[in-house]
């Protein structure tokens, strides 16, 4: 027997979540309509006088390389940041921690980018040419240094600035939800702390770890503003981090010259876009299969 | 919970009185500006218009146009122009299709688009020059003052065939000055721009065994050091020891301003050499009586032209429809050509006024608009 508030709560609730979907798809449809003409159109009419996949490629690899400095950087920060204010830090400052970080996820991106292009990118100079002396051999930092600091590298860390707030906040509420029991259990059986957080804290708090660096790799796959103004990118495939010529990344690039673009090349964006699209859609795909696999004692579903 | 909701009602009354006090500003500023005696001469008609226009096209004449609307409307209260920066291209595919009104556009119309536009309107075109600016080729470089520079320098510096300031092949032309031992860094526009396309296009013309690029709204060359908009380029110049950039001249203050070669002699940029290149641009035959297209002499030897110059176009219809359409874009468009108008562009966009024998030229065409 259903009381009347019970079916008007189950239909509005079905039809959020239909409406979700129905967002969604009608997102995946306009880009792929806007798309189409870019796709069959004569290869000399894109800019760049070449084909959709060989415009597309630089951006894709600029998007890829930004995001993965920004994990590589911002994922083991958040992870100790999170641990410290669940396991170290005193109640009182753990707390005041913890607003804090969710505070810096609330700060705009436009914020971090001018952030990043007016003190970052200056302050990085000695640190690039630092690698291009010492570490030239590698090819990421061979150089020449960029005399402005806009490089990929620079960009890689303001990302990494940015999802740092998300990843930590997840991890840190999934490290709290730990059962007492096994860590008080292995600090019983003569643990130190170290020991218990990587006994116990961690196995269970994985698939929360994945899925908040999923979360922050969406935000760096798709950022915009703060890359645009920051990066001196260009049409290029270069893994050298620290020069003038950087990859540009999709968001930027539609960002960039989407404003005096016409016909086709409007079209040719939005294809970038879908691209992205489809990236940010594999991407926490394969986060939902990781976490999926590893649903047993974890503390994210 | 009385105290509370009274204090919510209080707060949401106060926003509302504070609310209104705004409006009420801005209505008393609107009245304080229709007010304003009548001083701008605004061309041809004499007679206030009224009602809205819209246009769409280059960013390059957005900021020229809020002076400009501000200046008509000084006048004429009750008329309205709303411009969409949207992009030369996109202005004038939007004027083609009937769209906007007017258009403005960093190049100018291409002969089809003439005749399509022609179409569209059932009337001749009128296509003016409106807003004039000298490039500058900025420069970043501790202890030196006073550099000179000719196009094909520009060039082989900007594609990176002349990668060091001290080369003997700046050094030449630079006689007497300590050319540091460092790396140029060459920065363009990331973002698309006429600024870019009138560079690339001066550099096509006089450095044409050195640059073999056409002229382009989109830089031509991949790698190098590339920034956002006008601000972006002459921030990276400033950030970047070495660095070598182009830019609005308005916007190079604190900068290095390199003298390009005229002729024998080496210029720097002015407002009053950007009018004068104009001056002597060749106009082009095609289009109409009422179609002003120009070019450049990019090649110019006479040095009181400055050749890295931006001209940006009006496009509108000769005849209207709408007999008070017509009106509007004519008064409009007379006040933007208009000593008062063009000098309120130069000191709100830093522009090259426009010189009096091009507004003797164009007149005749913006009058003909009805």
């Amino acid at each position: 027997m259903q009381q009347p508030g019970d079916r008007i709560f189950a239909a509005s609730a079905r039809g959020a979540g239909i409406l979700i979907l129905v967002v969604l798809a009608g997102v995946a449809a306009f880009l792929v309509i806007q798309a189409i003409p870019a796709l069959v159109a004569n290869p000399a009419d894109l800019p760049g006088g070449k084909n959709i996949a060989v415009y597309v490629a630089p951006f894709v690899f600029g998007t890829v390389v930004s995001s993965a400095i920004a994990l590589i950087i911002a994922t083991p920060l958040a992870i100790a940041v999170a641990l410290f204010i669940t396991h170290y830090a005193p109640r009182r400052l753990a707390q005041g921690l913890g607003y804090l970080i969710d505070l810096l996820a609330a700060v705009p991106s436009i914020v971090f980018g001018l952030w990043g292009l007016a003190v970052l990118a200056p302050a990085m100079l000695g640190l690039s040419t630092w690698l291009n002396t010492y570490l030239g051999w590698i090819p990421l930092f061979a150089g020449p240094v960029s005399v402005t600091g806009r490089t990929m590298l620079v960009v890689g860390v303001t990302l990494a600035v940015m999802i740092l707030p998300i990843i930590t906040a997840v991890s840190r509420e999934v490290f709290l939800q730990t059962p007492k029991l096994h860590e008080e259990a292995a600090l019983a059986l003569g643990a130190t702390r170290w020991e218990m957080i990587r006994m116990s804290v961690l196995p269970f708090g994985r698939s929360g770890i994945i899925s908040g660096a999923m979360l922050g790799l969406g935000r760096a796959l798709g950022e915009t503003m703060a890359v645009a103004i920051i990066l001196s990118g260009s049409s290029i495939i270069t893994f050298n981090l620290i020069s003038s010529g950087n990859s540009s990344s999709i968001a930027a690039n539609i960002a960039l010259n989407f404003p005096d673009s016409t016909g086709v090349a409007v079209n040719t964006l939005i294809a970038s876009g879908l691209v992205l699209f489809v990236i940010t859609l594999l991407v926490n795909s394969l986060a939902r299969y990781i976490i999926n696999r590893r649903r047993e004692f974890s503390g994210a579903n | 919970m009385k105290t509370v909701r009274h204090s919510a009602r209080a707060r949401i009354a106060a926003v509302g009185i504070a609310t209104s006090g705004a409006l009420l500003l801005a209505g008393c500023g609107a009245s304080n500006e229709t007010a304003a005696p009548a001083g701008g001469g605004s061309g041809g008609s004499s007679a206030a218009v009224s009602g809205t226009i819209n246009g769409a096209g280059a960013s390059t004449q957005q900021v020229a146009t809020q002076a400009w609307v501000a200046g008509l409307q000084t006048n004429n209260p009750d008329a309205n122009v709303n411009y969409d920066p949207s992009g030369s291209g996109a202005g004038r595919t939007q004027f083609i299709a009937g769209g906007v009104q007017y258009a403005g556009s960093d190049s100018a119309m291409k002969a089809d688009e003439i005749t399509q536009a022609k179409a569209k309107c059932a009337s001749d075109i009128v296509e003016v020059p409106v807003y004039v600016s000298p490039i500058a080729v900025v420069y970043n470089l501790q202890g030196v003052t006073d550099l000179q520079l000719t196009p094909s320098l520009i060039a082989k510096i900007f594609n990176k065939k002349i990668t060091k300031w001290n080369d003997p092949a700046i050094a030449a032309v630079n006689a007497g000055k300590t050319l540091p031992d460092k790396a140029i860094t060459p920065v363009n526009r990331s973002d698309k721009s006429g600024t870019t396309a009138n560079f690339t296009d001066y550099l096509s013309k006089a450095a044409k065994a050195d640059w073999t690029y056409p002229g382009a709204d989109s830089w031509p060359i991949q790698g190098s050091e590339a920034a956002q908009g006008t601000s972006g380029v002459i921030g990276a110049v400033k950030a970047g020891d070495g660095a070598i950039g182009y830019a609005d001249e308005s916007q190079a203050k604190g900068l290095g301003i390199a003298k390009i070669q005229v002729g024998t002699t080496y210029v720097a940029p002015s407002a009053e050499g950007a009018a004068k290149l104009l001056e002597a641009a060749t106009r082009g035959t095609d289009g109409g009586q009422y179609v002003f297209s120009y070019t450049l002499p990019r090649t110019t030897t006479d040095p009181s032209q400055y050749p890295i110059t931006l001209s940006s176009y009006m496009i509108a219809c000769s005849k209207y429809a709408d007999a008070k359409q017509g009106a509007l874009v004519k008064a409009y468009m007379s006040y933007v050509i208009s000593p008062e108008g063009q000098q309120a562009a130069a000191s709100k966009a830093g522009s090259a006024p426009l010189s009096d024998a091009v507004r003797a030229a164009i007149t005749p065409a913006v009058n003909a608009i009805s």
